[in-house]
């Protein structure tokens, strides 16, 4: 477990070669190794959903995951989608409707509720409610962030609210 | 004086043209922490900076005979593993206690254990290495000879003769200890025509903010400067106290705080092992890094509540209530924490039950004990959700037993509207309150027949909803009354210092801090409006405490009735001394003249005269073309401070529709609504997020959220899966209204919002359970309400 192991991937578009020890889990390392701090770390055991990245097109907590076990795969992180524009009027939502306060869970709520909207492009509240339901929010008490993410949902289907 | 002046001087600031008070605009600089670009304290790096992971103990209650650090100090990357005992020649201990709290008792505390430990998770070592994982792999070969002892839990039986004693030095285990009457509280019960009794216990539970507590302590030995940076409500706070153990002087000491990733009370407090890690810089040399993980918030983190608190309400058949008895017992922990002392929330209840209602007759007894337990103190709402349970579950219990609807016993309860200024039988002083207004639009609000309706429906077929009713009053804007007067040297003024650069924008300094409340933006909002400029053009910094003035911070629903009114007045200065050099260079007087859009404009028709920033760059480049005499001051500070009332009072009432599935005791939360009344608003939008957020905290502590210890003083669920916290798929919309009463002592008006949401919704929601269950015949008066205490209750299992 002391030795290091190669690794090679794509973080937001960049390809990445890092030697890494076994146990680096892969928050740890977008955070410490790459210092893509916009991944938080909120529980380290995967309830909180303060970690959530894309690997491969799919959100993970990047806390239950390994490093080495993103070797050859595609990661992408909140500062990845910000600057492609990607959730550029997800975020612009969030704004309007104030749907963050201290801002510690949201990168990983942007990054599950892309999530959502890219599955299902009309999600109703319960659904919208229903897929955060990994992702933990102390300040807003999550009615603003569900605001957020309808108005989002039918701004992309061309019913604005 | 020309009829300018007059129109200047009686139109309120607060109505010029381009105002930002009253209206919801978005937070500034939301978008570093929407693309993950803010600096929380855990995202820093500072050269050679170390990595702390303490030691905790396993035990409650413990002796340490022994601590052999040799085996983990040759590990790789240990920089150094640390003792109690050694770092206490770095940094003294402190005791808790505040001296109007007549008879807080208690022990000193350190940084790191030494000799005895007292509660499960209480720092023993420190191993400060080059990365944080060298730093555990260290300390699991730290080897501690603990010799356990007899641990304290149960505070039922903390005072009993034959239960140990925590600390011997101070002869028992009662921490503090209040009583209080008012009126004549037996001959009212004696006159009543119903007296209810019942007991009501909560859960001891935790902020779990999504942030861990976190700090970067870095002691400069070549500038003999310690810099802390922390997220911390109280930056001047910490200073001070950081100086003082650490035997430096404040000027010595900066406190920085970044973004902060969660608040709500847990970061108001100095915790052992942030002492440790200040102490751990200086005697190291180099900056230090703690991040609590998971586990650690849970261990270490101050709990709150845990109170188990019998009550008594008289009552007559016309829903005359005649009185309010009660009595309160609370256990703390082993520690009254630091500086702010654990005995304040038991002092709250007292001070708060019986605090919406007419009725002059009201005995109170607290008593808050030590326990082998984390630490308890101060946490969002403080005693409020308490006050509010208790009182508000008697009143419904009232309400019950002479047949009467809860909305008709408040109305006939509640104090009037016109009634203020007034006191209640505690003798807290209330300026302007507006329980009827707010139970009004309530009523409204909810279609409160409409949903009794239903309800009646709906029992028919077996489904069991209630509604729940809850008023309450919440503590704001505090004066010095809170902590200055018992010698905590926690500042209950605030100061705003604000001036216009050369390009005409404006840089607003503030000693309140923000965690996502929206302090920035308010006090952004603030300027803007009293001065004339758009918002965009006002960048407020907050948290330096090298670069604000000096004051008291976010906390105890203060930021905006407090440090707003510091803005305000602060820029009503700066707006005149801009409006004295713009009347010199356009040969005209200030009374003539205003400011409309970053712009100096004739105050009668709005005719634009001097850009603010050409005004700018003839003061600070060509002020050699100024008239003789003339010498700008284009920055202005002031300062506030409440001292008409020690705290201003808001209102408000909550109500709560539920069903109850009586076969898995699961409680479904359907819809929740609020009326508060915060005084003048400043942002809708932010005041509404404030009361929604403080209500979900309410709802999980209503139905989620306790630390559940064993009979050893073991924490049996540190961890974020088995102990619940509301997600988004159990919380309901949230509606919110509002009655605005301004307090008369500010010229802004605004009251705090921040805990209001948090004070009353676990009283609604329990009430609305026992309304659900009242067919079964069933009371519950215990929170959380688990489908296992509902089920229980039920008799089903």
């Amino acid at each position: 477990m002391t030795t290091a192991v190669a690794i090679s991937l794509v973080v937001n578009g960049e390809h990445v070669e890092a030697n890494v020890l076994p146990r680096l889990n892969l928050a740890d390392f977008l955070r410490e190794h790459l210092e893509l701090t916009g991944t938080h770390v909120g529980c380290e055991h995967g309830v909180c959903g303060a970690c959530t990245v894309r690997l491969n097109g799919d959100i993970v907590r990047s806390c239950l995951l390994l490093a080495v076990q993103t070797h050859n795969a595609t990661v992408e992180t909140i500062e990845g989608v910000s600057d492609s524009g990607e959730i550029a009027d997800l975020q612009s939502a969030f704004r309007e409707r104030n749907a963050l306060q201290c801002g510690f869970c949201t990168p990983g709520m942007l990054m599950a509720a892309q999530d959502l909207l890219k599955q299902s492009p009309c999600p109703g509240r319960e659904q919208i409610r229903e897929h955060l339901s990994g992702n933990y929010c102390r300040c807003t008490g999550y009615q603003a962030i569900v605001d957020a993410i309808e108005i989002t949902a039918r701004a992309r289907a061309g019913r604005l609210p | 004086m020309t009829s300018a002046q007059e129109k200047s001087e009686t139109l309120s600031a607060l109505d010029r043209p381009n105002s930002y008070i009253g209206k919801t605009v978005p937070r500034p600089n939301l978008d570093r922490l929407m693309q993950g670009r803010g600096l929380y304290v855990s995202d820093m790096e500072l050269p050679r900076m170390a990595h702390v992971v303490f030691l905790r103990s396993p035990h409650a209650h413990a002796k340490i005979n022994g601590i052999d650090t040799s085996v983990a100090k040759q590990m790789p990357g240990v920089i150094a593993v640390v003792s109690g005992s050694e770092l206490s020649t770095v940094i003294t201990p402190w005791v808790g206690v505040l001296s109007h709290l007549k008879g807080l008792k208690s022990a000193p505390q350190s940084a790191i254990a030494v000799d005895r430990v007292c509660w499960q998770g209480e720092a023993v070592a420190a191993v400060v290495a080059s990365s944080r994982a060298q730093a555990e792999d260290a300390a699991e070969l730290v080897l501690v000879d603990y010799e356990e002892l007899d641990a304290v839990t149960d505070m039922r039986t903390a005072l009993d003769p034959t239960t140990a004693l925590i600390h011997a030095s101070l002869g028992d285990n009662l921490a503090f200890e209040r009583n209080h009457d008012a009126g004549a509280v037996d001959q009212a019960f004696a006159e009543s025509d119903e007296v209810v009794e019942a007991e009501f216990v909560f859960g001891r539970h935790t902020g779990v903010t999504l942030e861990p507590r976190a700090v970067v302590a870095d002691w400069n030995a070549a500038e003999a400067r310690l810099t802390i940076y922390q997220g911390t409500q109280a930056p001047h706070m910490v200073q001070n106290i950081a100086a003082l153990h650490l035997g430096l002087k404040e000027s010595q000491v900066r406190v920085v705080c970044k973004d902060v990733g969660g608040s709500f009370g847990i970061k108001v407090h100095i915790y052992a092992d942030e002492m440790a890690t200040y102490a751990l810089s200086k005697l190291l040399r180099r900056p230090v890094k703690f991040v609590a993980d998971r586990v650690e918030s849970f261990n270490t983190d101050i709990h709150a509540r845990d109170h188990r608190c019998k009550g008594k309400i008289g009552v007559k058949r016309d829903g005359t209530i005649t009185a309010f008895e009660i009595d309160d017992l609370t256990g703390i922990g082993p520690y009254s924490m630091y500086p702010r002392t654990s005995a304040i929330e038991a002092n709250q209840v007292v001070n708060l039950v019986g605090g919406p209602y007419v009725t002059r007759n009201y005995r109170a007894r607290a008593r808050v004990v030590f326990q082998n337990k984390n630490v308890m103190c101060q946490y969002r709402a403080v005693g409020h959700p308490i006050a509010c349970s208790v009182t508000e579950g008697l009143v419904d219990l009232a309400a019950m037993k002479i047949g009467m609807d809860p909305i008709e016993i408040r109305r006939r309860n509640l104090i009037a509207d016109d009634a203020y200024p007034c006191a209640s039988p505690s003798g807290l002083r209330f300026e302007q309150l507006s329980h009827h207004a707010a139970l009004a639009k309530l009523v409204k609000m909810m279609d409160y027949d409409a949903l009794r309706a239903e309800q009646a429906a709906l029992r028919a077929k077996n489904i069991h909803r209630g509604i729940g009713i809850a008023s309450f009053i919440e503590v704001t804007n505090p004066s010095a009354a809170f902590y200055g007067v018992g010698g905590a040297k926690i500042s209950s003024q605030d100061g705003v210092a604000v001036r216009l650069d050369a390009q005409g924008s404006v840089i607003c300094q503030t000693s309140i801090t923000e965690q996502g409340q929206g302090s920035e933006s308010l006090t952004a909002q603030i300027v803007g409006s009293v001065l004339g400029v758009s918002m965009d053009r006002v960048r407020v910094i907050l948290g330096d405490t090298d670069n604000t003035p000096y004051g008291g911070g976010t906390w105890a629903s203060r930021g905006a009735g407090i440090g707003g009114e510091a803005a305000l007045q602060a820029t009503k200065v700066l707006r005149k001394n801009i409006l004295d050099v713009a009347a010199a260079v356009l040969q005209s007087t200030p009374g003539e003249l205003d400011i409309v859009n970053n712009g100096v404009v004739n105050a009668i028709d709005g005719t634009p005269r001097i850009d603010l920033s050409e005004l700018a760059r003839i003061v600070y480049f060509r002020p050699d073309t100024l008239p003789p005499g003339i010498q700008a001051e284009f920055m202005a500070t002031r300062h506030f401070v409440p001292r008409e009332y020690p705290f201003a009072f808001t209102n408000g009432v909550q109500a709560s529709w539920l069903e109850v599935d009586t076969d898995t005791g699961f409680v479904k939360l359907l819809k929740h609504w609020v009326v508060e009344d915060c005084g003048t608003i400043i942002n809708p939008q932010l005041v509404d997020e404030q009361i929604r957020g403080g209500v979900v905290q309410g709802l999980g502590a209503a139905l989620f959220e306790k630390c559940v210890y064993d009979e050893r003083g073991q924490l049996t669920n540190a961890n974020m899966a088995d102990y619940l916290v509301p997600m988004s798929g159990e919380m309901p919309d949230i509606d919110v209204g509002h009655v605005v009463s301004p307090t008369l002592e500010t010229e802004l008006g605004a009251k705090g919002a921040g805990e209001a949401g948090t004070a009353g919704a676990a009283a609604a929601v329990t009430n609305a359970v026992n309304d659900a269950l009242r067919p079964l015949g069933t009371i519950i008066t215990e929170i959380p309400l688990t489908p296992q205490v509902i089920l229980t209750a039920l008799g089903r299992i």
